[in-house]
This record gives structure tokens, C-alpha cells and sequence, in this order.
């Protein structure tokens, strides 16, 4: 009895890294009520953090490689669309960010977007999915998005 | 319902390879992975029970006694070892974290009759880990959740 035989199902968590700037500013409001809702985060100059992703793939360990996915293309992949693109950047300046507040809940949501739109660059990881995405902001800071349906709207739209 | 959970570490060395795939092909899949002199990680193992708290003791499980099985069923047999040689499970089996962490859920899951073992998390480095919770039953694994049970019951 071998555990190929059963291909039980796993959680693998990889985590990255890229830094960023933001200024959270929401234009629909004036100046006042941005400063009183996003406080020292609407400075006009912006602010950077480090950035922490935790990318978790759910699926069956493949019997002939041992893996759910090859580490090496999830990196390739991980580095091209995620960590190239954002890092040392001004993520208000970026496409995404146009009509929305890149707050980090935004942002989790777009990077759980960007990963689950490329999935099939993943060959090995065709018979796992995207379990979750975790964005740490700082270390007393995260946010985690599963892709339940309540999250899927990057609108503009206030609360 | 409450969740604890204990770390432990151990140190092992491994290496990947396939006799199902060509030297080539082993080489293009594992990478350095594939260096037949292996490599080592110092591994972190967090073990996650669950049950309800002892109205007693005020414990969901004796400490003492977890700590005893971790090291007895996992590291004492992990620890220090070459898992590709030593450790009869890997003989036919690639040891990649995520075969580890199903293979450390087989070794401590019969030992656990005292609480419930709800998870398995094995790091391979701060930057990458696995987490196990166990064949889950489902509509369509739902009777090779139950197999795999008894199978490990027995062993």
C-alpha cells in the first residue's frame, strides 16, 4: 500500500515577497472625509510597504512526481504575473487601480484574480485549484481571500 | 470545539527522484532536487488536535503525553536520517514534503486514540509548507476515505 495509490489531497502554502507604495484616496469623497477615513494612509507622497503573499494550492499529490504543484513553474509564474508587475511600484499608478482604492483587501482580491485568470499557465497544477490567497501588509496586518462569491465585486462603490 | 497546536522540529536530508522517468527527465522535473548526494532542511512540524476542553483538567489534551508521541512515532524515526534510505516508507515513495506530511498523519494518527488529530503542517523552509487534514470524505472519496482508515488502522 502505497500513498500513490490513494492520491490523498493537500494544502501547499508558498510565500513571496514584493514592496510597494499606495495612497488611499477614495475621489467620490472630499478631501476632509478622506483625510478622517483613511488618516496618515491619504498623505498626498504615499507609502511603501513590504508586501507578504501566501499562495495555497489544494489538490491530489500527483503519484509519479510526489508534487500537487512544481514548485519551480508555480515560482516562474508567481514572479511574472504577481511579484514582477507590483514590486517596487506606486500601485495607484497601476491599470487596476484607476477606479479602485488599492487598499491591501483590493489588492488581495486582484492578485487572488491574476492567479486564478492564469491557471492554465500551471501544466502541473491542472488538477489542484487556488485554495486561498493571504496578503500580509505588515506582520499585524492580513487579509485572506478564498473566492467566496462576497468578495468578487472590484467596484468602486463605497460602503 | 477548541484547536491546539504543537511544534516540533526535526532535521533530514532527501533527494527526488523517479525510476519511472528517464536521468533526463528526473533531472529536468526535480532540478537540484534530483542531486543524488541529497540535501537537507531543517523541518518544522506543527501538529493541530481538536476536541472539546476536559471540564477536569481544563485541557483539550495532556501535553506531556502529545509531546511523548511526537517524539517517539515521528522524530525519533525522522530526525537526523536520510529519508530516501532510512526510512522504509520512502524506499518507493518520492519524499516530497507533501508524501512527508501524508506520512507523518499515517504515523501519528493511530497513536492519537487520546485526542483527535485534526491537522498536519510541515514547513520545508519559512517560505513553503503543507498542510494535511487526512483523506476527507466526500460524495465521490467518501468510501476511499473510509479504506484508507482501516488500512491505517491496521498497519
Amino acid at each position: 500500500m502505497t500513498i500513490a495509490q490513494h492520491n490523498p489531497a493537500v494544502h501547499l502554502t508558498r510565500r513571496y515577497w514584493f514592496s510597494a507604495s499606495h495612497r488611499l484616496h477614495q475621489p467620490v469623497l472630499a478631501e476632509a472625509q478622506n483625510r478622517e477615513l483613511y488618516g496618515k494612509c491619504n498623505n498626498p507622497g504615499g507609502h511603501g510597504h513590504n508586501y507578504h503573499v501566501e499562495l495555497t494550492v489544494a489538490g491530489p499529490v500527483n503519484p509519479r512526481t510526489g508534487m500537487v504543484v512544481h514548485l519551480g513553474e508555480l515560482d516562474e509564474f508567481v514572479q511574472t504575473r504577481v511579484l514582477e508587475p507590483f514590486h517596487e511600484s506606486y500601485l495607484n499608478a497601476q491599470p487596476q487601480f484607476q477606479n479602485v482604492v488599492p487598499t491591501t483587501e483590493n489588492l488581495c482580491l486582484e492578485i487572488y484574480r491574476i492567479v486564478k485568470e492564469g491557471w492554465r499557465q500551471l501544466p502541473s497544477a491542472q488538477q489542484a485549484t487556488l485554495e486561498r490567497v493571504r496578503l500580509e501588509e505588515t506582520t499585524s496586518n492580513f487579509f485572506e481571500y478564498r473566492g467566496d462569491s462576497a468578495g468578487t465585486a472590484l467596484s468602486p462603490s463605497l460602503m | 470545539m477548541i484547536y491546539l497546536t504543537r511544534r516540533a522540529e526535526f532535521s533530514a536530508s532527501h533527494y527526488y527522484h523517479s525510476p519511472a522517468f528517464s536521468p533526463e527527465e528526473n533531472r529536468r522535473l526535480f532540478g537540484k532536487c534530483n542531486n543524488p548526494h541529497g540535501h537537507g532542511h531543517n523541518y518544522v512540524l506543527e501538529v493541530t488536535v481538536r476536541g472539546p476542553i476536559d471540564a477536569r483538567s481544563g485541557m483539550v489534551v495532556d501535553l506531556k503525553q502529545l509531546k511523548e508521541v511526537l517524539r517517539q512515532e515521528v522524530i525519533e524515526v525522522l530526525d537526523h536520517r536520510f529519508l530516501n534510505e532510512e526510512v522504509p516508507a520512502f524506499h518507493h515513495l518520492i519524499p516530497t514534503t507533501e508524501n512527508l506530511a501524508v506520512e507523518i498523519w499515517r504515523m501519528l494518527e493511530p497513536k492519537l486514540q487520546f485526542c483527535e488529530l485534526h491537522r498536519v503542517r510541515l514547513y520545508e523552509t519559512p517560505d513553503l509548507y503543507v498542510d494535511y487534514f487526512g483523506m476527507q470524505p466526500t460524495a465521490s472519496t467518501g468510501a476511499a476515505g473510509k479504506q484508507e482508515k482501516e488500512l491505517t488502522a491496521g498497519r
